[in-house]
């Protein structure tokens, strides 16, 4: 068990590697207690979201979710987020956060809708008593099927809907942190254990196995799922992250709009590039740095011995001039330079 | 598991196995399970001096880097090059196919002062 964030979570049960080769072959369980949501209700809650987010809202449906990210007035980024519409029926979202983060961004944000009085919302941190897991893999469906009544093939990719789930009311979604199909829910933090349990025995001989923090971050990586603090952060443009994807400059005013767009009309100075090692080396780990013929141009922010390519990859954040695919680095690990290469992302795709 | 008799330990969580004037060091079931799949190994090559309480090598797993420290002085006369080629027998076999590094003992007396099996056993308990 380790600190993280005010939590204790266990890096490994397993071990890392066992329990990652098991996401990607059967099904893992994910405990993630220590996520935060809270609940944007009120006549003005999309428009607080459009405003104080980037990405577009405005064409979510009930049911339907989006990532997006809280940008601060400089153009960075606070912290990462989905934003799921509630399910037909019921008004407002609900919107789930990082850890590491949610002291943070719940101060930041209870700040913006105080001083913006034309919105008329009512934020809420439901984190104390919202119990979240995750159940991801190819057999995550058929484990999941076991013990619930509800139609998991209506539910699609990004989007949640009610059910009752181990005789608990639980909100099942279609998304993760893994690369793989799977779910997550939300209950009442009471019912959370219940849905662990059922889910485990159903899945017994499924392949189903309790994952950890370790296998949670090398799956994510193989997947170029961005992490908070390292591919993310208030100095870092989501342009220069590679995720521009998030942002829509077309959609009104929101907060770091301005500074957003300017980094995009000028062309980032930074660009954040995948990579895996040519030569032998220690792993890359976080701020290693990065040089092309012995000089500094960026550092790592993510990387890691590729459990299913069997090899070593990362993320990196480098001078924009030296990106490319095909194009050489030498990650600095140890003092000593290890010649990696340019690689498209994500390092790893499922069939589908 | 309890270590092997007949070795010494260090408080890091090496083992020395002496043969007359060579040392053979290695890292113990408990170091190996602390720090979890391994995946790479580095040593110092053949010729080089290694002096106690300084790194020898560097041992990786998914989760972290972290030095291996010589329990004596000496100089280095062979490595286990399977070793390096393949790390997750550090895994598999922590006191037998998992040595590491032969060394040349430079000065005896400084096995004294490591821990005997028994005494590692109970400083390994209490870790």
């Amino acid at each position: 068990m380790v600190p993280f964030a005010g939590w204790y979570m266990p890096v490994q049960y397993e071990g890392v590697i066992a329990e990652h080769n098991a996401v990607r072959n059967a099904a893992g369980l994910f405990d993630l207690g220590h996520m935060g949501q809270f609940s944007v209700i009120g006549p003005d809650a999309l428009a607080f979201l459009q405003y104080t987010t980037t990405n577009d809202l405005s064409g979510l449906e009930p049911g339907q979710a989006k990532y997006t990210l809280l940008g601060n007035p400089d153009g960075g980024v606070i912290d990462d987020l989905i934003v799921y519409r509630n399910p037909e029926g019921e008004e407002g979202y609900m919107v789930c956060m990082n850890a590491s983060n949610s002291a943070v961004d719940s101060a930041w944000w209870f700040k913006q809708s105080s001083e913006h009085p034309r919105f008329d919302v009512t934020l809420e941190d439901i984190s104390p008593t919202t119990g979240m897991i995750a159940i991801q893999g190819p057999n995550a469906q058929a484990i999941t099927a076991a013990i619930t009544d509800a139609d998991l093939d209506a539910i699609d990719y990004f989007s949640w809907s009610n059910g009752t789930v181990a005789g608990v009311a639980a909100k099942i979604a279609r998304t993760g942190y893994t690369g793989e199909d799977g779910f997550e829910f939300y209950t009442a933090l009471d019912d959370i254990a219940a849905v662990w349990d059922a889910l485990m025995n159903a899945g017994k001989d499924n392949g189903l196995v309790p994952v950890g923090l370790g296998a949670r971050d090398t799956l994510r990586l193989e997947s170029r799922m961005p992490l908070y603090g390292q591919e993310l952060g208030m100095d870092i443009s989501p342009y220069e992250a590679g995720l521009g994807w998030a942002v829509n400059l077309n959609k009104g005013d929101f907060i770091g709009r301005e500074p957003m767009a300017a980094v995009k009309e000028n062309k980032p100075a930074r660009k954040a590039v995948g990579f895996k090692y040519v030569g032998r080396g220690g792993a890359p780990r976080t701020h290693y740095p990065v040089a092309v013929d012995g000089e500094i141009i960026g550092e790592v922010t993510s990387g890691t011995f590729s459990p299913t390519l069997g090899e070593n990859i990362g993320l990196a954040l480098i001078k924009s001039e030296y990106a490319g695919i095909g194009k050489p680095l030498q990650i600095i690990v140890r003092d000593k330079p290890i010649e990696a290469v340019q690689v498209k992302v994500p390092f790893y795709k499922r069939d589908s | 598991m309890s270590a092997p008799e007949g070795r010494k330990f260090t408080k890091t969580h090496e083992w020395v196995a002496i043969d007359g004037d060579v040392a053979t060091f290695g890292l113990t079931d408990h170091a190996q399970g602390e720090l979890g799949d391994i995946t790479y190994l580095e040593l110092l090559e053949v010729g080089d001096s290694v002096s106690a309480g300084e790194p020898f090598g560097v041992v990786e797993s998914v989760k972290a880097a972290s030095d291996v420290y010589s329990p004596i002085d000496g100089e280095v006369i062979e490595i286990n090059g399977a070793a390096v080629d393949g790390p997750e027998v550090i895994n598999a076999s922590p006191y037998d196919d998992a040595w590491l590094v032969k060394v040349r003992i430079a000065d005896p007396a400084q096995l004294e002062a490591l821990m005997d099996t028994a005494a590692y056993d109970e400083y390994e308990a209490n870790q």
